[in-house]
């Protein structure tokens, strides 16, 4: 057979520690001849040093230790593997069983389209096995090969290997994993790897690497509707527009026509251009350039699809999330989103439940901590072409980036659309900010006074307050201790719950801007996040952040109200500055040093300010 | 309708390729200033054509900058000029002067002081001196063990160090291009590719490389086992050491005195296929650089070295 003629199966293994993973996966490279001869006499020197065969080739030692990496705290995921046969390509996502498991199978699951579970069959099904089979049917992989090893150890029994095949297939059923191929293989051996054994003669399906080398290679569910996320626009001359991107499902062909999604322009693909060829078709995987015969307003994020069945264009979602971070999910955070090729700012507005994975089970929660998944609800800026995930991958997944250290931290999987977007319409109001702020001879704006408690925030804030109140300037102070004994009554000191306090000061404190006044806000606001997320309520140059910069020691030596004291004690917990963080601004607009007894001069100098910048006259 | 065209199945090569073109145009709409490092091998070659077929009909507006160590071989040297003037490259050639100042050799000070003044050190200046917030290069998972875990995308800092703590998750085809100001990131388009992957697809496309990794009869030493090529004068034969004609190709190409030839008599690209099926050593056996130390491309990695 030509080589070209190959095809490519990406697949996932997963398996608890000492299942035999790495050891059927270097069956696979070594029957296949990937073992070269001087990787080959490095295993036999390894084999006699380290293996666990007693001297025969240890396979397992082909793979680099991801142990070894866990010594050196080096981010351990996934590794990728290759091997071919005459057939197919192979690309393996090998991930360790345990610690960080659900991070790390989730990135390896999200481009597989089958995965090999292994199961020790001396210990059978356990909690990490149904794990495994959660987390793969969340992430959409429909196919599943349950390969039950070490069939050596237990004399090839056939009882033994149906009764685990029955068992994961009742589990599996209940998740929806439906293509499940069981196979008794020993990795050890080589019995049922690459041929059948005649060892377990009872058997009757394929050995597992004659049944990759047929099993259907796409991921999602065939028979899609045509998608094409736009990722770069190719302006060549005045004539030319190429809308470029990989095709993720269905197929498309010159004079279609297709609709743009999130706008709903509709126009027909005028030509498929690849590589200075015109293509009659073109479909899923591939990654060409496409042309209109309309001119609309069309980029990168936007999506082309067929007119019969798009994308729902939405700025609200249920989602699964699985979160991949130390630092964990606050509802009410703002995070970037990437949405294929869409980029967008996400809220999560509402955690619904965790998922307890072990379990199957559904568990209430205000936060996600890393490894763990959940289900909520989040809506974004803008509004964006969307599909349930289970429908296609490429338009149905997103991550959640963090906007300040720009990190990857979470995963998610669109359930459905709320459509809620097309639903609420804003209330045009007759009379505006504008018309309110000129009756009262002041342009509205916030100062946000952040620091540790005993700072001397608040006593800033009223010098400033009283100062303004001596010109008639309208004003109002939104004190974090006042607040929490009414609006933010029901919040404690939790991080999911100081997010929820800020953001509900920050809306309080938006409506207030709305109607016209000079809002004080003395909070000590420990997160930047929310302070962001607080600018960003407003509109460009009506916030001003002011750091209130007293060394925690001095802060701590006042201590009016004794809570340093009793958080010392321990009798307070999530004290910040004590047992909570306090991150300051990175670039704070005014930055007053709350230790050298001036407060006064610290009041005068902003509203001095206020008067510069045309706030006041 | 009777003459609706149908679509064949991709093979595997196509899916690489879509996968590679991809990642490419990623760059092209996440990145401010990005740039190819070109080695002149076969990966550089076969990552080059992957650019310009990306792009088409628009035309490849990365730069795309070599690090000459000034022991490549001649042949690669007149290879990449051609090839620049032939696609119209804006090619950037980086040396580090001041390694070439203090006579940095791999002769005399060994591969390990020559590949991290002249290469690692000199790709760190040419990137600063660039302002290059993308570099995308040819390196592949398979090439040895420790990259099998490497990110498509792959940030450094503002000191070129990659942190192997710090890596970010890579899901689905959604690549998380976003720095801070002075970081920067690397990208390699060509994670999933094999070494044959490589050679089927320079056969089917027909792709140009350097004729060195055809087997021909060069001028050769023999040195520790390996077959060095006498490719200038400033390999000097101990006495007794003559260089003999032999026919033999390289399986990689770097610095001519840090490059081991393996005799073969594979002449055409089809023949190095067939021979790389029966083949029993792997790719990187010529390299000298990898041998000098255990562990050692993990450590050049954070280094900076690609
Ligand atoms: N348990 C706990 N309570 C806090 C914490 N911070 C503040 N509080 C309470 O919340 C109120 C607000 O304090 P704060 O705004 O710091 O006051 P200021 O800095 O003196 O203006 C105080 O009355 C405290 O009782 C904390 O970190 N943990």
């Amino acid at each position: 057979m030509e080589p070209a003629e190959k095809s490519l199966l990406r697949f996932i293994t997963c398996g608890s520690v000492d299942d035999g993973k790495s050891t059927l996966i270097g069956r696979l490279l070594y029957d296949s001849r990937l073992v070269l001869e001087d990787q080959l006499a490095a295993l036999e020197r390894d084999s006699r040093r380290h293996g666990t065969t007693g001297g025969e080739l240890d396979l397992a030692l082909l793979l680099d230790g991801l142990e070894a990496e866990r010594e050196q705290a080096i981010t351990i995921d996934v590794a990728y593997r290759f091997f071919a046969t005459r057939k197919r390509k192979f690309i393996v996502a090998d991930t360790p069983g345990h610690i960080q498991y659900t991070r790390n199978m989730a990135t390896g699951a999200s481009t597989a389209s089958l995965a090999v579970v292994l199961v020790d069959v001396r210990k059978g099904v356990l909690t990490q096995t149904r794990r495994h089979a959660t987390v793969l049917s969340l992430l959409g992989v429909r196919a599943v090969v349950l390969a039950v090893n070490k069939m050596d150890l237990v004399a090839y029994e056939r009882a033994r290997f149906e009764a685990i095949a029955e068992e994961f297939r009742a589990f599996a059923g209940r998740l929806g994993i439906a293509g499940i191929a069981a196979i008794p293989l020993s990795a050890l051996q080589g019995d049922n790897v690459t041929s059948r054994s005649p060892r377990m003669p009872w058997y009757e399906g394929p050995a597992l690497l004659p049944y990759l080398e047929t099993v259907g290679v796409d991921a999602d569910p065939p028979g899609g509707a045509f998608r094409l996320p736009v990722q770069w626009v190719n302006r060549t001359g005045p004539d030319f527009r190429g809308y470029a991107g990989l095709i993720a499902r269905g197929e498309v062909r010159p004079g279609d026509p297709v609709v743009a999604q999130p706008s709903g322009l509709a126009s027909r693909i005028a030509r498929i251009v690849f590589d200075n060829a015109d293509l009659a078709v073109a479909a899923a995987g591939q990654a060409v350039m496409v042309t209109l015969a309309d001119d609309i307003d069309l980029g990168r994020g936007d999506v082309l699809c067929a007119p019969e069945d798009p994308p729902a264009a939405t700025d609200q979602v249920a989602a699964t999330l699985i979160w991949m971070h130390d630092e964990p999910m606050l509802p009410g955070r703002r995070y970037l989103a990437r949405v294929g090729t869409a980029e967008a700012i996400a809220q999560i507005t509402e955690l619904k439940h965790k998922i307890n994975v072990d379990l199957l089970e559904h568990q209430a929660a205000k936060i996600l901590g890393l490894n763990e998944i959940g289900f909520c609800n989040l809506s974004f800026d803008r509004p964006l072409a969307l599909d349930p995930y289970k429908n296609c991958r490429d338009t149905g997944s997103f991550i959640l980036v963090d906007r300040i250290t720009n990190l990857t931290v979470a995963a998610g999987m669109v359930a459905f659309s709320l459509r809620r977007a097309a639903n609420i319409v804003w209330q045009p109001l007759a009379i505006d900010k504008r018309r309110r702020s000129e009756i009262k001879g002041q342009r509205p704006c916030i100062l946000w006074f952040t620091g540790l408690s005993g700072s001397g925030k608040s006593t800033i804030a009223n010098l400033v307050e009283m100062q303004l109140a001596a010109l008639g300037r309208h004003t109002y102070l939104l004190d974090g201790d006042n607040v929490r004994h009414g609006l933010n009554r029901d919040l404690g000191f939790t991080d999911a719950d100081r997010v929820e306090n800020v953001r509900r000061v920050a809306e309080t404190a938006r409506l207030m801007v709305d109607a016209g006044l000079i809002v004080l806000v003395s909070f000590i606001s420990p997160f930047r996040g929310e302070r962001r997320m607080a600018r960003e309520l407003m509109e460009e140059g009506e916030f001003f952040e002011i750091h209130v910069d007293t060394p925690l020691e001095i802060c701590e030596a006042r201590d009016r109200k004794g809570l340093y004291r009793r958080a010392r004690l321990g009798q307070i917990a999530n004290f910040t500055g004590i047992s909570s963080p306090y991150e300051p601004p990175e670039a704070a607009d005014y930055v007053i040093d709350g230790s050298d007894g001036d407060p006064e001069g610290a009041a005068r100098m902003l509203v001095g300010e206020l008067r510069q910048r045309g706030f006041i006259l | 309708m009777a003459n609706t065209p149908f679509m064949r199945p991709l093979t595997h090569l196509d899916r690489l390729e879509a996968e590679s073109i991809f990642i490419i145009r990623e760059v092209a709409a996440q990145f401010r200033n990005p740039v190819i490092l070109y080695s002149i091998g076969k990966d550089s070659s076969v990552l080059l054509h992957l650019a310009l077929k990306a792009f088409r009909p628009a035309r490849l507006t990365f730069p795309v900058l070599h690090i000459d160590t000034t022991w490549k071989f001649r042949e690669m040297i007149e290879f990449r000029d051609r090839i620049a003037k032939r696609h119209g490259l804006d090619l950037i050639v980086h040396i580090n002067e001041e390694g070439l100042r203090q006579g940095i050799s791999p002769l005399t000070h060994g591969s390990a002081v020559h590949t991290d003044i002249m290469k690692t050190a000199a790709v760190k200046q040419a990137l600063d001196r660039g302002g290059f917030d993308a570099a995308l290069g040819g390196a592949r998972r398979d090439e040895e063990k420790s990259r099998a875990k490497e990110r498509v995308f792959s940030v450094r800092s503002a000191e070129h160090r990659w942190d192997p703590r710090n890596q970010r998750p890579e899901l689905w085809n959604i690549y998380n291009g976003r720095i801070s100001r002075g970081e920067s990131v690397r990208v390699f388009p060509l994670s999933n590719w094999t070494e044959i992957d490589i050679w089927e697809y320079i056969e089917r496309e027909n792709i140009e490389v350097v004729p060195l990794y055809f087997a021909k009869e060069r001028p050769v030493v023999e040195r520790d086992g390996t077959l060095i090529m006498v490719d200038d004068d400033r390999l000097q034969l101990a006495p007794g050491e003559c260089a003999a004609m032999r026919s033999v190709r390289f399986r990689t190409l770097g610095c001519y005195p840090l490059t081991g030839a393996i005799p073969s008599r594979a002449a055409t690209v089809r023949e190095i296929i067939d021979e790389m099926r029966a083949a029993t050593t792997s790719e990187r056996q010529g390299r000298l650089i990898d041998g000098d130390r255990s562990g050692s491309m993990e450590r050049k990695k954070q280094e900076g070295y690609f």
